[in-house]
């Protein structure tokens, strides 16, 4: 199949199919329904049933962590941001994959991203979901958490706009609005869909309410292209714009290992990587679980793995270069916290980043690995855990050993803190089950639109307008 | 009036509604009932038809400038509001710097200026769209059931001063339509 995919090209394009096994729009539909109307597959309840246990745990997590405080978990000075803030970070990464794939990929025009853009968008959703949980319950006592709101309150105090945790608040925060509404409008049409298929009244209600009426009019797909063309074009600052106020936390301290001008494009780097790994790790599942081979196919996961690669060497580009400047700069404590980085009590944890994240994705330089499926699959669970280490380097062994020697310590984490981190794998997971029995896993009507016979219609019927004013043309 | 012609729904005459099999036919005869004159029709058709809006002479989508004029006012509003609490509702002193530093200002200012673009395309869309619109009369069809899966469609209504009922399905017809039905409601 793999030398299918990539030698079986189109004679005018040059480029391979998109979906495999010329399938009719309506075979389109079957399939991409096919999961949200059948039974769902015992493998399905056992995901969610482990997903689920596991959510469990983190409502126990955190409702000790609310009535002890955050004392049961292992952050001390001088490590007082650990594994909640690592897993917010971790989190918030995972989401930019979604994003790029949504927007960046459609205004660069990847049409290969219709296959996974809807699947990639809704884990950002979720990924951005689990992010927030940290700061919200890292706060100590989350019922005064409306104070980072600015909010009239009988206090009369207001939030200090001057701190990047502030940005952090607006930025995250209204990427996931940004994100939830970008993949809504995306799903309108596929809503639709499904109303009309709907085998009982409660369905089509259901999905009818939602679907807003949509009538597929061209009147409609008119303002809903140029919607969607200008929500990918806000999505884009905005995603690099996230990671960078993320960064922000870190580098506008004045700490060693973290006080430094790399990090907000080292952390969009990182996080694009992340975020692909996650969406292979979830892909490559699905695709078989559901029968969707055809349409996710080992193009897709060929592109995924180029960029994997790509961002993977800038991550280990900025690991090099935060090494030099380190030594270059001649500051004595900045070379410290990167000599402890690497040779320090934490070696064991640096190490394990740099072989996960710059090692792992070298593998990718060769197709026959950028297309087979259980590599790929080990590879990004490597990848997951090398940028989970990351940013577990970058908080831990730069507080861990400050200015003060007196300080030093050595930061373990408890039980709660792997039952908050296992919790919100959860969260995730259980949602995206979810997600795949509920809703359409891949973009229906942007897959159709990217078959053969959607196209070359204007080729054989209108040569007289120019291409330019295909937009503007008028009555 | 062909034989074939069905009718769904009851009430008054709302329009015809053509069926096409392919996108190419559906731009083709897209074209005719354009050309036809007609103001109050529509297409219908499972994806974005490529080019359609030329064929059916429609003018340029506004919702860019409903993005544009909620862009800028998200961002106004955000910097309105730093603006607002640092210099008049709680104004302190921090790290030495002026009351208004809008230096530091400009990331909120910049998601909030996100944040109002993102609404603006989405109400733009829905409101240029006249969504939410749960009831339609074409809904009353069942062959529109397949404009969601692998069917093509033309809307022409009744309220259209061209409209004709043999007519105007004798130009379905001859546009190429597989299938012409009635539709009554309102």
């Amino acid at each position: 199949m793999a030398e299918a995919v990539l030698h079986d090209v189109d004679p005018i394009d040059r480029r391979p199919p998109l979906i495999l096994g010329e399938p009719d729009f309506h075979g389109i539909t079957e399939a991409v329904a096919r999961p949200i109307e059948w039974k769902p597959p015992l493998g399905w309840w056992i995901v969610l049933g482990i997903s689920l246990s596991m959510l469990a745990l983190l409502g126990v997590a955190v409702a000790w962590l609310f009535w002890e405080g955050i004392g049961v978990w292992g952050n001390q000075i001088p490590v007082a941001w650990a594994w909640d803030i690592t897993n917010f970070v971790f989190w918030v990464g995972i989401g930019h994959a979604g994003t790029l794939i949504s927007a960046v990929l459609f205004l660069v025009r990847q049409r290969w991203r219709t296959s996974i853009n809807r699947a990639a968008e809704a884990m950002t959703l979720f990924a951005v979901a689990c992010a927030l949980l940290f700061p919200t319950i890292h706060t100590g006592r989350p019922w005064l958490d409306y104070w980072m709101m600015p909010v009239p309150n009988q206090m009369a105090m207001w939030p200090q706009f001057r701190s990047p945790l502030m940005w952090d608040v607006f930025a995250v925060s209204i990427y996931g609005t940004v994100s939830l509404i970008f993949w809504y409008v995306g799903l309108i049409p596929d809503l639709a869909t499904m109303r009309d298929r709907a085998k009982t009244p409660k369905q089509a209600q259901l999905y009818g309410i939602f679907a807003l009426g949509w009538r597929g009019s061209h009147r409609q797909w008119h303002h809903y292209e140029r919607a969607y063309l200008l929500l990918a074009g806000l999505a884009t600052p905005l995603v690099l714009s996230v990671h960078s106020v993320v960064s922000f936390d870190f580098a506008t301290s004045q700490l060693p290992g973290w006080h430094t001008t790399i990090f907000p494009p080292y952390f969009v780097a990182g996080a694009i990587f992340s975020g692909l790994a996650m969406v292979i790790t979830l892909m490559s599942i699905s695709r078989v679980a559901f029968k969707m081979e055809h349409i996710i196919n080992l193009l897709h996961f060929d592109r995924m793995a180029r960029l994997i690669l790509a961002t993977g060497s800038i991550v280990g580009y900025a690991y090099a270069t935060e090494f030099f400047v380190a030594w270059y700069s001649g500051n004595l404590y900045e070379f410290f916290a990167f000599r402890n980085r690497a040779m320090g009590p934490y070696a064991w944890a640096y190490w394990t980043m740099v072989s996960c994240n710059v090692v792992v994705p070298q593998i990718f330089w060769f197709r026959k690995l950028r297309v087979h499926i259980p590599t790929l699959f080990i590879a990004s669970i490597f990848i997951n855990i090398g940028m989970w280490f990351e940013r577990f380097v970058i908080i831990v062994t730069s507080l861990h050993r400050d200015f003060m020697p007196a300080n030093w310590d050595y930061f373990r984490p408890t039980i709660w803190d792997i039952s908050t981190l296992i919790g919100s794998f959860g969260l995730f997971f259980t949602l995206f089950t979810l997600f795949v029995r509920f809703l359409p896993m891949v973009a229906i009507a942007e897959v159709k639109g990217v078959l053969p016979q959607a196209h070359a219609i204007p080729h054989e019927t209108s040569p007289s307008v120019p291409y330019r004013q295909e937009e503007g043309a008028r009555a | 009036m062909s034989a074939a012609t069905t009718t769904a729904g009851s009430g008054p005459l709302w329009g015809v509604l053509g069926e096409f099999d392919s996108p190419a036919a559906l731009y083709r005869a897209a074209e005719r009932v354009r050309d036809a004159g007609f103001e109050r029709w529509d297409t219908h058709s499972p994806f974005p038809v490529h080019g359609l809006e030329r064929a059916m002479g429609l003018k340029r989508s506004r919702v860019p400038i409903v993005v544009l004029a909620l862009g800028l006012a998200g961002a106004a509003a955000g910097m309105g509001l730093q603006w607002w609490v640092s210099t008049r509702a709680y104004p302190l002193v921090v790290s030495g710097k002026p009351f208004f530093s809008w230096p530091a200002f400009v990331p909120i200012m910049f998601e909030c200026g996100v944040l109002g673009g993102a609404a603006g395309a989405v109400l733009g869309f829905l409101g240029l769209s006249r969504l939410p619109q749960h009831h339609h009369p074409l809904f009353e069809s069942k062959r529109f059931e397949r404009v969601t899966d692998d069917r093509f469609f033309i809307s022409i209504e009744a309220a259209d001063p061209r409209f004709d009922k043999s007519g105007t399905i004798q130009l379905l017809e001859r546009a190429g339509a597989v299938a012409v039905e009635l539709v009554e409601g309102a």
